[in-house]
């Protein structure tokens, strides 16, 4: 038989890669190979920090670099490998993704600065800073790969990550926490990947916008109701919507709470943009047609969210059911598909990302201040510190969603989303539950902060590290910022909203040929 | 394992299992093979080292910690990525070299490094995680 | 045919590895996830389809393979899953005797460290 070479060239990119490209890839590949190198130096305790500090900058300067392109040209896309799609593994970067990527970035940043003083020695010799960029390795993969069995493979990296800080310290309580985080999320990661074996099966591709695109061919007669009601389970299951989030409350106090505070914005968001990407780009039928199913699950899980805020006594199981009520709003604004609704739900998850890290590392420092994490011993806290109470107060009156702050405008936009469409029940949802975080953070103020420092109280290390301080109030600002000023993000947003909504342009940047 | 039979013959089984991966490494490129599973050869080969002589002795011969060897791997699989940066092709294409050592031209490529990266990965992950269940001073999850 | 077959295994694993996650022991429930992701690489396979059983080898002096063989694709999903499964496997065990060693139980009701019973409210008043 004779050899005859075959003609790749339809299926290679032979032209040269312009290297505003390589910001798609960067985040991921930049946090791996840094992982890398910091997980080579695992014992240099001194030099983990003053390495992965820097590292993570970078990390936020190139998530900056990628949303200004993006911003500026639409979504881009680089293929693995030279083979082109859906041959290769492509990474997309839509304006979702990169908002997400760049808010993850600024998390982790403020995580790794905070770090420096509640992570000790024998934390760091554990490996805190290797599994921080090797979490964010497989969050920044998650936000911008677009190959859905490439989601998977970051899901899983993030998740194996996750695990290694969770048991930071191997205390009883955080494997009693890491049992029931690592069994129902592998059973989450395992369900996404029976729903994507099927997907595979039906279409022959995995990759997003060629299943996009011959989805909306054939839809007749292939059986894609089945497969996103499976994908809203696995990714609710993940983000913690209601009847499957008891996983998040078991487990999110026990870590350290620096942990905790990467954990409560980067995992459970990383779920709401995989079914926002999957449900909006794939499905977009099958999503109106469930779309009460969602509607029905965010609204018991903001409401139950916030009753179960009420009833802790601990500060940080309190934060926990915090993180699952905000999770609500976002699946009200997936339900809703509107750009409004569905603009409303990104910019509620970069503020939740914001706050919710702001919020869980004010934990830590007031934890430390009143020497207890439970409000029947905590108090005196605005004595001991006015700059601290009122940043506190600021992030608490902006997870509450009260206005001049981040949460008040895309709470404003989901509710008249809900409205316009005569879903009255689920605005009322989104104000109730609001109401209801407004009472449990208000007394924690009340009881922590504003209640002098009883006789019996114990009392806590009395200095506040500049180390935590500076995050704190760089996300309080932030979040007054966004207050103040929400017309730039809300029009990016709505805009992202609009580019999940019609993905014409993420599939052109695919397929350039596609009209 | 207290078996003189096995830790008169674990070296040298050993010694044949790595050399042997190092060729299932190498013949990966074209022919069945490659990183992955001489990796797991090669941490078979170390874990019969480690039943016949206890855990402390393959430490010992490794030299560096296993989790150091997974993240040396790691590194240079995206060194490979990295390195089409700098001839404006996607990431992780695959690039070819072919020097000429002592008469003999050798092909090098980034796919071989990235294939060597995966190699060290799967033993030094493999290796940390039977070490981790076999000894009593492992360093848990 | 084989489909057929594959399919009536798959749901099988599938049964007895919900029946296995059901049980409150750890032990179990951690075998009910070894099987589950073994029943979803099956599911992985049988979905890229059940060809002739030649392996996707290109012969020398060729580009392209010279004859039908099965799809290489789902088995590289199915090796990324296994490679995932084998390492959470490892870990989840390891976790779990760390568990029994610390909490001296595996059984996921008496598990209350970090949730303990009878925690006293927050104060209702200032």
């Amino acid at each position: 038989m004779a050899a005859s070479p075959a003609d790749l060239s339809a299926a290679l990119v032979l032209s040269p890669v312009p290297p505003a490209d390589w910001f798609v890839v960067l985040p991921p590949a930049w946090c791996l190979l840094a992982g890398s190198v910091l997980l080579m130096l695992r014992k240099k305790r001194r030099l983990q920090p003053l390495l992965a500090i820097p590292a993570l900058a970078l990390l936020v300067l190139f998530d900056a670099l990628l949303f200004a392109h993006v911003l500026e040209n639409g979504p881009v896309t680089m293929v693995m490998g030279r083979w082109l799609p859906p041959f290769g593994i492509a990474f997309t970067a839509d304006l979702t993704g990169a908002l997400f990527a760049l808010a993850g970035g600024l998390v982790a940043l403020a995580g790794g600065i905070y770090a420096l003083t509640d992570i000790d020695g024998e934390g760091r010799r554990y490996g805190f800073y290797p599994f921080l960029l090797l979490l964010m390795a497989g969050v920044s993969g998650a936000f911008l790969t677009g190959d859905i069995f490439n989601l998977y493979v970051w899901f899983e990296v993030l998740l194996i990550a996750s695990f290694g800080l969770l048991v930071l310290g191997s205390e009883r309580r955080q494997i009693d926490g890491a049992i029931k985080y690592a069994f129902l999320n592998l059973v989450a990661t395992t369900l996404f990947l029976i729903a994507t074996g099927y997907l595979y099966g039906i279409f022959g591709t995995l990759n997003m916008a060629d299943i996009a695109l011959k989805a909306a061919a054939a839809r007749e007669w292939l059986p894609l109701m089945t497969l996103a009601a499976l994908y809203v389970l696995a990714f609710g299951m993940k983000a913690a919507a209601f009847p499957v989030n008891f996983w998040l409350p078991a487990s999110y106090h026990t870590p350290r709470i620096v942990v905790s505070a990467l954990f409560a914005a980067l995992l459970t968001k990383v779920g709401i943009y995989a079914m926002m990407r999957v449900m909006m780009t794939l499905f977009p039928l099958e999503r109106e047609e469930l779309s009460l199913l969602i509607a029905a699950a965010g609204a018991a899980t903001m409401i139950l969210g916030a009753l179960g805020a009420l009833a802790q006594s601990d500060l940080r199981r309190l934060l926990g059911y915090a993180v699952i009520s905000g999770i609500g709003v976002m699946l009200a604004g997936v339900s809703l598909g509107s750009p409004g609704g569905l603009g409303g739900a990104i910019f509620y998850a970069l503020h939740s990302m914001i706050v919710m890290t702001g919020l869980y590392l004010a934990a830590g420092v007031a934890g430390r201040l009143a020497g207890t994490f439970d409000l029947n011993g905590a108090g005196g806290l605005h004595q001991r510190s006015a700059l601290f109470s009122g940043l506190s107060l600021m992030l608490f009156f902006a997870v509450s969603s009260l206005p001049p702050f981040s949460g008040f405008w895309p709470k404003v936009m989901v509710v008249k989303a809900a409205l316009d469409i005569g879903a009255w029940w689920l605005a009322a949802a989104i104000l109730l539950a609001g109401f209801l975080t407004t009472i449990a953070f208000g007394r924690v103020y009340l009881l922590a902060y504003w209640r002098p420092a009883g006789a019996g109280r114990p009392a806590g290390d009395g200095r506040i590290p500049a180390s935590a301080m500076l995050p704190i109030a760089a996300f309080a600002a932030l979040a007054l910022l966004f207050g103040l000023l929400p017309e730039p993000l809300l029009a990016v947003a709505q805009s992202a909203a609009r580019g999940l909504i019609d993905p014409a342009a993420y599939i052109r940047s695919v397929f350039p040929g596609v009209t | 394992m207290n078996s003189l039979i096995l830790r008169t013959v674990a070296p040298f089984l050993t010694a044949l299992m790595l050399l042997f991966s190092v060729f299932v490494l190498l013949r990966g490129h074209n022919e069945p093979g490659g990183g992955f599973i001489g990796g797991l050869i090669a941490a078979s080969a170390l874990a019969i080292y480690g039943i016949a002589n206890g855990v402390s002795a393959v430490r010992k011969a490794l030299w560096f910690h296993p989790m150091s060897i997974s993240a040396f791997g790691l590194f240079l699989a995206c060194v490979a990525g990295f390195l089409s940066m700098a001839f404006a092709v996607p990431f992780m294409t695959g690039l070819w070299v072919y020097p000429v050592v002592l008469g003999v031209e050798v092909a090098l490529s980034t796919v071989m490094l990235f294939d060597i990266g995966v190699y060290l990965v799967v033993v030094g992950a493999i290796i940390s995680i039977a070490l981790a269940m076999e000894g009593r001073e492992g360093e848990g999850p | 045919m084989t489909e057929l077959l594959f399919v009536i295994l798959i749901g099988l694993f599938f049964a007895a590895a919900v029946y296995l996650m059901l049980s409150k022991f750890l032990v179990r429930v951690l075998l009910g996830v070894v099987l589950l992701g073994n029943a979803v690489n099956l599911l992985l396979f049988t979905a890229g389809r059940i060809l002739r059983e030649v392996p996707p080898i290109i012969p020398a002096g060729h580009d392209v393979p010279v004859a039908l063989t099965a799809n290489p694709l789902p088995q590289a999903l199915i090796l990324t899953a296994i490679v995932i499964s084998f390492s959470f496997f490892a870990f989840l065990l390891v976790l779990v005797y760390r568990a029994y060693q610390d909490l001296g139980t595996d059984d996921a009701n008496e598990m209350r460290v970090a949730e303990p019973e009878n925690t006293p409210g927050p104060p209702t008043g200032y």
